[in-house]
């Protein structure tokens, strides 16, 4: 996907629309209480720090990162389901942030979402006609016409119509994880958060659900937020990428240059800690293996918050929160010492303005520039 | 990487014709790859399963051991990582005392000196401040340092045999390279046999020397990592293969799929049981297919598949760029 190359990624514009949902410094923190009588706010959980992203109509935007960087915490904040602690947060250009129960209730139609889990999600006791006709029920289709619809939206994920009286345990999970895409579909959302919606499938039933979600994007022009902790996965259904780590994104790029030229450190060791299924090549490649484990995001690291396990890290990461660079290929990344730029990127390098607000304004010096730079 | 050569000599482990099955309400199940491997630790023994074939470890047969045989070689000899580190620790037991209770059971060795061996291991696996952490509960780790937990006891007594039971699908992928990185590692170092159960082949590429790719409770091919991924000769294989989505090649337009769903293990069909999803099914398909060699000249390099040699070279459709094939192969790594 090319965007309009000197825009900021809050205003990154794909050819077909304008901004659907706009994430402008998002913070979620969760206060963690102690005491006796009195709850007394000890420290907070860092879930999202400082976030801005914007999802454009009919674009695909895969969220990256291990278990713990926020990014479920991010997509359930989107819906509402979660209150954001400071930030804005808009829907076609109308603030969301503090919207109240009446004002959401048209909004809800528009954003729907697929869990994780097809097992816990869908209710055991009820038939396939009443969860996917739940919503319908809700926002006030006529009891007669449900069931047209019901079959329909069965059609459109590829089970059989005559599946609607079942109950859920009679399907396996991949049928499973359709019956949640049609609940998602029933409304005719314009978003759709997809939460890990492939990871708790068989592989080979993966590929499918995949599949199936690209087709109905091309049929509906929906827009998906597609949250995973899987590279390879998100790859196939994104157009720009996300990475995210403890709370903070790490980079933002086309999806495909993301493979071949990540520009984040910690993007880099992602990609490379990801064996290739392919014994020759593997044994050939070079790896590098980050040590230890991401921090508490209780007390999250100073300056750039992957420093202690960064292999490039030096004394300015520890200080200087780096911005979010924005190269003239339309690729950002927020760090110091980038992969795989060459010096006339970095002299047309400039700060975009969806950085975190703490962030300094030192761009990488062109001194960083890789000639032959790694890639994974 | 280095890749330790097949062994010669005896082997430590064989199993033959090794069938278990439950009956159940849905009818009779076969079990799969982590039940086989259970299996191997009388495991799996219940009122409702049956078990056909045997399986030796250095000629003490495993399948119909009493529970003191297998008490004396459980932990010791043959040792087992699971692969949900939340869920296979005591969580009321320190991680230290987990440890030194198993030394105890093997050896007797005074409490002082398991302590210190508990302390080494956890070392050894990674596990920073051990001495400090070795009394802390399992609920104090997060799912990777637990499985390295979960890796220390397994080695506690070292074993000979190592069985991984998808050691590392819980864990994210940085922490997945430490731990795979660490086996191969304790490997080397201590020439234990590793027998690793995972759906991912990009873990198998990364750690075997030999292959068996099971299908509805059957293997359906065997062989070497290379004759697997470069010479595969099961239908299934090649589905296998292809369904993969590289992420050092271009992306393909639509992710590869096998098309329909695995059998029930209850219910599953007759003869080849690959036969309702397999593009090549013919008449021959409805009996079972022997697991045999079927290319010239190499007698350790069998399948499941009636299809001859020829046909097979001549069948087998991979897609450049998704599979290492290498009259196939369309262009180099990116790096």
């Amino acid at each position: 996907m090319s965007a309009g190359q000197d825009t900021s990624v809050a205003e990154q514009q794909p050819s077909n629309g304008g901004p659907l949902i706009d994430i402008e410094h998002l913070k979620v923190f969760f206060p963690i209480k102690q005491g006796f009588i009195i709850d007394r706010e000890v420290a907070r959980v860092h879930a999202v720090n400082d976030v801005t992203l914007s999802i454009s109509e009919g674009e695909t935007v895969g969220l990256v990162g291990e278990s713990g960087c926020g990014k479920t915490t991010m997509s359930r904040a989107i819906m509402r389901l979660i209150d954001a602690t400071e930030g804005h947060l808009r829907f076609r250009g109308d603030d969301i942030t503090r919207a109240g129960r009446k004002q959401l209730e048209p909004l809800r139609r528009q954003m729907q979402m697929v869990f994780q889990d097809p097992f816990a999600s869908l209710n055991p006791r009820k038939r396939v006609v009443q969860i996917i006709g739940q919503p319908l029920h809700l926002h006030g289709t006529p009891r007669d016409k449900v069931e047209d619809r019901v079959r329909e939206l069965l059609r459109l994920v590829g089970l059989a119509p005559e599946h609607l009286n079942r109950y859920p345990h009679e399907f396996s999970g991949g049928q499973r994880q359709r019956i949640g895409v049609a609940r998602a579909l029933a409304l005719e959302p314009r978003l759709i958060v997809l939460d890990e919606p492939v990871s708790a499938l068989d592989v080979s039933v993966q590929a499918q659900i995949i599949n199936l979600l690209d087709d109905l994007q091309e049929e509906f022009g929906l827009t998906y937020m597609f949250v995973a902790h899987d590279l390879s996965v998100v790859r196939h259904v994104s157009d720009r990428i996300a990475v995210m780590y403890l709370g903070k994104l790490m980079e933002v790029s086309p999806s495909e240059e993301l493979y071949t030229k990540p520009v984040h450190p910690y993007t880099f060791a992602l990609l490379s800690a990801i064996p290739i299924p392919d014994p020759r090549e593997n044994r050939e490649r070079e790896r590098i293996v980050v040590s230890g484990e991401p921090p508490n995001p209780i007390n999250p690291p100073s300056g750039c918050v992957f420093h202690p396990r960064c292999p490039r890290a030096t004394d300015i990461c520890k200080e200087i929160e780096p911005p979010l660079t924005r190269y003239p290929s339309g690729h950002v990344a927020a760090c110091h010492h980038p992969l795989n730029v060459s010096a006339e990127e970095i002299k047309g390098a400039v700060k975009d303005p969806a950085s975190p607000l703490t962030a300094g304004d030192e761009l990488p010096s062109p001194s960083e520039a890789s000639s032959s730079a790694p890639s994974a | 990487m280095s890749v330790s050569p097949v062994p010669t000599g005896d082997p430590l482990l064989t199993v033959e014709d090794l069938r278990v099955s439950f009956a159940t309400e849905e009818g009779v199940v076969q079990a799969g790859k982590s039940v086989t491997a259970m299996t191997l630790m009388g495991l799996s023994r219940s009122p409702n399963a049956r078990f056909e074939g045997t399986a030796h470890y250095k000629g003490t047969e495993l399948i119909n051991a009493s529970e003191d045989e297998l008490r004396r070689i459980r932990g010791a000899e043959i040792a087992m990582i699971f692969q949900d580190p939340m869920t296979s620790l005591n969580p009321v037991m320190k991680i230290g005392a987990q440890i030194v209770e198993q030394i105890q059971e093997h050896e007797a060795l005074p409490d002082q000196q398991a302590r210190e061996r508990a302390i080494e291991l956890l070392e050894k696996v990674g596990i920073p401040r051990a001495r400090e952490r070795i009394d802390n509960y399992p609920f104090e780790f997060s799912g990777g340092m637990r499985q390295r937990v979960m890796i220390a006891l397994a080695l506690s007594c070292n074993p000979s045999v190592l069985i991984a039971d998808e050691p590392t699908t819980a864990l994210d992928v940085t922490i997945q390279a430490q731990i795979l990185l660490r086996m191969r590692e304790l490997r080397d170092e201590t020439g234990a046999a590793i027998v690793l159960v995972t759906h991912d082949l990009g873990v198998v590429a990364d750690i075997a020397d030999r292959i068996a790719v099971m299908y509805a409770g059957r293997i359906v091919e065997h062989g070497t990592l290379d004759e697997i991924f470069y010479d595969p000769q099961h239908p299934y294989t090649w589905g296998l293969l292809g369904s993969i989505a590289r992420i050092d090649r271009p992306r393909p337009e639509r992710l590869p799929a096998i098309a329909g769903l695995p059998p029930s293990l209850a219910n599953r069909p007759e003869g080849c049981h690959f036969r309702p999803r397999c593009p090549h099914e013919f008449s021959k398909c409805s009996e079972v297919p022997p697991l045999e060699a079927r290319l010239e000249g190499n007698a350790d390099h069998t399948d499941r598949c009636w299809l001859t040699p020829e046909q097979k070279k001549e069948l087998r459709e991979v897609r450049p760029g998704e599979i290492g094939l290498p009259d196939k192969q369309t262009g180099v790594n990116a790096a």
